[in-house]
C-alpha cells in the first residue's frame, strides 16, 4: 500500500518543512495521526461488524434483522449508538466506583493496542517491523482478561463475580494452546515478525502444512473472543450478563465495541499467520492487497459469526476438559512434528 | 367412564386392618370412601403398597369448605388396574388437622402447602409447612367460604 | 489457608431462564449448587377462588391464563369436567368431538413447540429457538383463525364447541400437516444430534421412574422415567380410543430423554391430526346444553393428557349455577417439586437446563 506510506511520508515532511518542528515532535504527532487513524478503523470495522452480525444471525434463524434505518439497516448501529450515549450512567450503590469506571475503557485499550502490530499492507502497521510483533499481539490480548476481571468484581454483583471468575479460568486455559498453535508458524516462518511471516507464505498459506494448529488456534481464539460456544462470561441464561450485568449506557457500549475490536484483531492475526496476509491467491493480483488481507479477515469472521448462531453454549468442565486434556496435548504434538520436519527440510536443502 | 374399585372389599379390610378407620361415603361418584384423620397415613400406605389395590399415583389433593366441616379430598389411581378411590377426610372446623403424607409421596408436599396457605389446614408432620403461594405477612385463608377481603 | 465460603445466589423472579417468575435461592459452592429452595407465587391470580364467583361457562376464558402456552387443553379439561358433572359426556356431537382432538392436538404441537425452542435457547442454540417459533407461528394463526384468539382461544364449550371450521381452514391444516415432519427432522438436525447439547443433557438431572411416580410426575416427563402410560391410550377421553397412535416411551429420565419425548410427541400429534382429519363428520357442534347451566348436586375429578402432564379439575357443585368449588390439578406445580432434590450437586448450567426440561410454565404453577 504504497499510498499509506505517501501520505505519512508527506505528512512528516510537512510537518518537519514548512511548520518547523523538531524530529521528536514530528514523530509524537505522526503516531498521534496513526492511532488515530487506528481508532477511525476500528469504528468503521464496528458498524459493518455489527450490522453484519446481525443481519447474518437474521438470515440464519429465518428473520429479516434491522430492516428499517438506511440501505438494509445499516444506520442502525450509529443510531444506536447515539442513543446509548444519551442514557443514564448507572454506577451500582456498593460498586467500587473507580475501577467500575475505568474497566470497559481498559477493555477498549487492550483491544485498540493489539492493532498496533497488525501489518495491513507490507509496511503498514503503527509499529512497523517490531520484531516480536506475534509476541507483543499475544502479551496485549492476554491482559484483556483483567478488564473482564476488574468489571466483574467491581459491580459487587454476583452474577457479575461469577462471570468474571469464568472469564479467568476460561482464558488462563485457553492461552496456552493459542500460543502452542502460533508456535508451529513461527517455526516455519523463522521469525516473530508478521511482515516476515507473510513473506514467507508467498506460495505457500501456513494453512496447510499447519492445519492443526490452524484449528486449534481458531478454537482457541473463539474461547480467547467469549463468543459462542464458548461465551460462558456473559452466559446470558445463568448469569443473566455475566460481568456487564451491572453495566448500561456507554460503558456497556465500549465493552462491546472492544469486543468487536478483539474479533477484528484475532482475524487479523488468522489472516496474516494462516491465511497468507496480504498475498493474493490465484495470481489475482489486481485486487490490492490491502482489500485481499481485508476479505481474508471478514471470511474469517463470517465464520466466527456462523459457529456462534449455530451452536449451543458448552458447560465449562467440559471447556476445561476441552482445554486442557485435548488442544493442549495436540498443539504441542504439532510442535513436536513441526519441528521434524523442518529439521528434515533443512537436512535436505542444506 | 372411570373404572371404580372394590369399595366394600377394601373398607372392609381396611377395617379389619387398623381397626374401625374407613367407611363407605355416599356421593354422586361412587367412589369415595371416608377415613378418619388420624388413620390417614396408615391406610394410604397399606392401599398404596397392597398389590390388590396397587394406588401407586396420588391424583389429586384437594380440599373443599364444607358448611360443617372441612374435607381434604384425596385422588388415586392405579397404573395396573386404572382403578380410582377417591378418600375424604373430614376435619373439625375449629381446629383442622390432619397428618401429612409427605412421607409416601414428594408430590403431596407441594400440595399439602398449598392447601395450608388457601384453605388453613394444619397437616401435622409436613417437613416445611409454610405458605407457598401468598406472601408470608398475608391475613387470613382466601378459599374459606368465611374469608372476607 | 484461603477461607472458602458458601456464596447465596437468589436467581430470579426477573432472570432469563426461569421461564417467567419463577424463583429460587440457591447457595452455591464454587458454581455447584448445594442447596435449592422453590419460591413460587409471583404470578398468582387466586383463579380458584374466582371461579366461585363465576358461572360455569363465564370460567372457560379463564382456563388460557393458567397454562397460556397451551390453552385449548386447558380448556378442554375444564369443559370435559363440567360435562361429566352434569352427565352429558355421552351427548357431545361427533363433529365437536373431532374438532375437540383436531384443535388440542394442534395446541399439543404449539406447545412442545415451545418447548423445543426454549429448551435450545436455555443452552444459547437461538437458531434452533426461531425454527421453533416458525412452526408455532403457523399453529397459532390456525388457531386464531379458529377461534380469534391466538394464545387464549375461549374455543371450547359446555357441550362442543364455539365455531365450525370450513373446508378453507382444513386446508391450511393438511398443507401445515404434510410440512410437519420435515421441520421436526430439522429439529433433530440441529439439535438433537449436536454433540455440544448432547454432552450437556445426557445424564444431567436423571429420575428413576419410582422417584417420577413419588415426585408426581405426569405425562412426558413420567413417560422420559420409564413408564408406558399416556391417558389418551389408556384411560381415553373423548374419542381418543379411535385413532392409532404409539406412546413414545424412553428409559433414562435424564434431560436429554424429557427432550426427546417432546420431539417423539409431536410426530405422533401430527399423526393424530392426520386420522382426525380423515373421519371427520359433517354435523351439529352443539349438544342440547340449557343456557343457564346448573349441574346437579355432586362432584367430579377428571382429568386429561395436557402437554406439560395431567391437567385436573376437582369441580363440587351445590346445584346452583356456580361451581361450590374449583380445584385446579397443575402438572407444572406438581413436577417443579423435584427441582430442590435434584439440583444438589449440579452446575448451574445444568441447573437451568434441569428447569427447562421439566416444562414449566409460570401462569400454571402460580394460577
Amino acid at each position: 500500500m504504497e499510498i499509506f506510506n505517501t501520505i505519512a511520508n508527506g505528512l512528516r515532511d510537512w510537518l518537519m518543512g514548512s511548520l518547523g518542528f523538531s524530529a521528536t515532535a514530528t514523530e509524537i504527532i505522526t503516531t498521534a495521526v496513526w492511532t488515530l487513524v487506528a481508532i477511525l478503523f476500528v469504528m468503521i470495522n464496528l458498524i459493518i461488524l455489527v450490522w453484519m452480525e446481525r443481519k447474518l444471525a437474521a438470515y440464519f434463524q429465518l428473520r429479516r434483522g434491522p430492516n428499517r434505518l438506511g440501505p438494509a439497516g445499516f444506520l442502525q448501529f450509529p443510531v444506536d449508538i447515539v442513543k446509548v450515549l444519551g442514557k443514564e450512567d448507572i454506577i451500582p450503590a456498593n460498586a467500587d466506583r473507580f475501577i467500575f469506571k475505568i474497566a470497559s475503557t481498559c477493555a477498549f485499550i487492550t483491544s485498540l493496542t493489539a492493532f498496533a502490530v497488525i501489518p495491513f499492507s507490507e509496511g503498514v502497521a503503527l509499529l512497523q517491523n517490531l520484531n516480536i510483533g506475534i509476541f507483543y499481539f499475544i502479551a496485549v490480548g492476554s491482559t484483556a482478561t483483567l478488564s473482564l476481571l476488574m468489571g466483574g468484581w467491581s459491580s459487587n454483583n454476583k452474577y457479575s463475580l461469577l462471570g468474571g471468575m469464568r472469564t479467568v479460568a476460561q482464558m488462563i486455559s485457553y492461552e496456552i494452546p493459542m500460543v502452542f498453535s502460533l508456535l508451529g508458524v513461527v517455526m516455519i516462518a523463522g521469525s516473530l515478525n508478521l511482515t516476515d511471516i507473510v513473506n514467507a507464505q508467498k506460495n505457500t498459506w501456513f494453512v496447510i502444512p499447519q492445519l492443526i494448529a490452524f484449528i486449534v488456534f481458531f478454537i482457541a481464539a473463539t474461547a480467547e473472543l467469549n463468543r459462542g460456544p464458548f461465551d460462558l462470561a456473559e452466559g446470558e441464561q445463568e448469569l443473566v450478563a455475566g460481568y456487564m450485568t451491572e453495566y448500561s449506557g456507554i460503558r456497556w457500549a465500549i465493552y462491546m465495541i472492544a469486543e468487536y475490536g478483539n474479533l477484528v484483531a484475532s482475524s487479523a492475526i488468522i489472516s496474516i499467520m494462516f491465511l497468507g496476509g496480504w498475498n493474493a491467491p490465484f495470481g489475482l493480483t489486481f485486487i490490492p492487497p490491502f482489500l485481499w488481507l481485508m476479505l481474508k479477515i471478514y471470511l474469517v469472521i463470517f465464520v466466527f459469526m456462523w459457529i456462534r448462531w449455530t451452536l449451543p453454549r458448552i458447560r465449562i468442565d467440559h471447556l476445561m476438559h476441552f482445554g486442557w486434556k485435548f488442544l493442549i496435548p495436540v498443539s504441542l504434538a504439532n510442535i513436536l512434528v513441526t519441528g521434524i520436519g523442518v529439521y528434515v527440510y533443512r537436512m535436505i536443502t542444506l | 367412564m372411570d373404572k371404580i374399585v372394590n369399595r366394600e372389599a377394601l373398607v372392609g379390610e381396611l377395617n379389619k386392618k387398623f381397626g374401625d378407620c374407613a367407611e363407605i361415603f355416599e356421593d354422586n361418584t361412587n367412589q369415595s370412601i371416608k377415613v378418619k384423620p388420624e388413620k390417614i397415613v396408615e391406610v394410604m400406605q397399606e392401599i398404596r403398597e397392597n398389590p390388590d389395590y396397587d394406588f401407586k399415583v396420588l391424583m389429586n389433593l384437594s380440599s373443599v369448605d364444607y358448611p360443617e366441616n372441612f374435607t381434604v379430598v384425596y385422588h388415586l389411581n392405579s397404573l395396573t388396574y386404572y382403578h380410582k378411590l377417591t378418600v375424604k377426610v373430614e376435619l373439625d372446623k375449629a381446629k383442622p388437622q390432619v397428618p401429612s403424607i409427605t412421607s409416601l409421596w414428594i408430590a403431596a408436599n407441594v400440595q399439602e402447602r398449598e392447601v395450608y396457605d388457601l384453605m388453613g389446614i394444619e397437616f401435622t408432620g409436613h417437613p416445611n409447612l409454610k405458605r407457598i403461594l401468598l406472601s408470608d405477612d398475608f391475613d387470613g385463608h382466601p378459599l374459606r367460604k368465611d374469608f372476607k377481603n | 489457608m484461603l477461607k472458602t465460603q458458601e456464596l447465596t445466589l437468589n436467581m430470579g423472579p426477573q432472570h432469563p431462564s426461569t421461564h417467567g417468575v419463577f424463583r429460587c435461592v440457591l447457595k452455591l459452592e464454587g458454581e455447584y449448587i448445594r442447596e435449592c429452595v422453590n419460591h413460587t407465587g409471583y404470578l398468582h391470580r387466586g383463579l380458584e377462588k374466582l371461579a366461585e364467583a363465576r358461572t360455569y361457562s363465564q370460567f372457560i376464558p379463564y382456563n388460557g391464563r393458567l397454562d397460556y402456552v397451551s390453552g385449548m387443553l386447558n380448556e378442554l379439561s375444564y369443559v370435559q369436567t363440567v360435562e361429566k358433572l352434569m352427565g352429558i359426556t355421552e351427548e357431545i356431537p361427533e363433529r365437536a368431538q373431532y374438532l375437540r382432538i383436531i384443535l388440542g392436538e394442534l395446541q399439543r404441537l404449539a406447545s412442545h413447540a415451545i418447548y423445543v425452542g426454549t429448551f435450545a435457547l436455555d443452552m444459547a442454540g437461538f437458531t434452533p429457538f426461531m425454527y421453533a417459533f416458525r412452526d408455532r407461528d403457523r399453529m397459532l394463526d390456525l388457531i386464531e383463525a379458529a377461534s380469534g384468539q391466538r394464545l387464549m382461544p375461549n374455543y371450547m364449550r359446555i357441550g362442543g364447541v364455539a365455531a365450525d371450521l370450513d373446508e378453507e381452514w382444513f386446508k391450511e391444516l393438511e398443507i401445515l400437516m404434510n410440512d410437519m415432519p420435515a421441520c421436526i427432522d430439522e429439529y433433530d438436525g440441529i439439535l438433537t444430534g449436536n454433540e455440544i447439547m448432547r454432552a450437556r443433557t445426557i445424564g444431567v438431572a436423571p429420575v428413576s421412574a419410582e422417584m417420577a411416580l413419588s415426585y408426581g410426575f405426569t405425562g412426558p416427563n413420567l413417560r422420559a422415567s420409564g413408564f408406558d402410560y399416556d391417558l389418551r391410550r389408556d384411560e381415553p377421553y373423548g374419542i381418543y380410543d379411535r385413532f392409532k397412535f404409539d406412546v413414545p416411551v424412553r428409559k433414562d429420565g435424564d434431560t436429554y430423554d424429557r427432550y426427546c419425548i417432546r420431539v417423539a410427541e409431536m410426530r405422533e400429534s401430527v399423526k393424530i391430526i392426520k386420522q382426525a382429519m380423515k373421519d371427520i363428520p359433517e354435523g351439529p357442534i352443539m349438544a342440547k346444553v340449557p343456557k343457564v347451566i346448573k349441574p346437579p348436586v355432586g362432584e367430579a375429578f377428571h382429568r386429561i393428557e395436557n402437554s406439560k402432564g395431567h391437567l385436573g379439575f376437582h369441580i363440587v357443585s351445590d346445584g346452583s349455577t356456580k361451581p361450590y368449588r374449583t380445584r385446579i390439578y397443575s402438572p407444572c406445580f406438581v413436577n417443579l417439586g423435584f427441582l430442590p432434590t435434584t439440583a444438589k450437586g449440579l452446575h448451574l448450567m445444568d441447573l437451568v437446563v434441569a428447569l427447562a426440561s421439566i416444562d414449566i410454565v409460570l401462569g400454571e404453577v402460580d394460577r
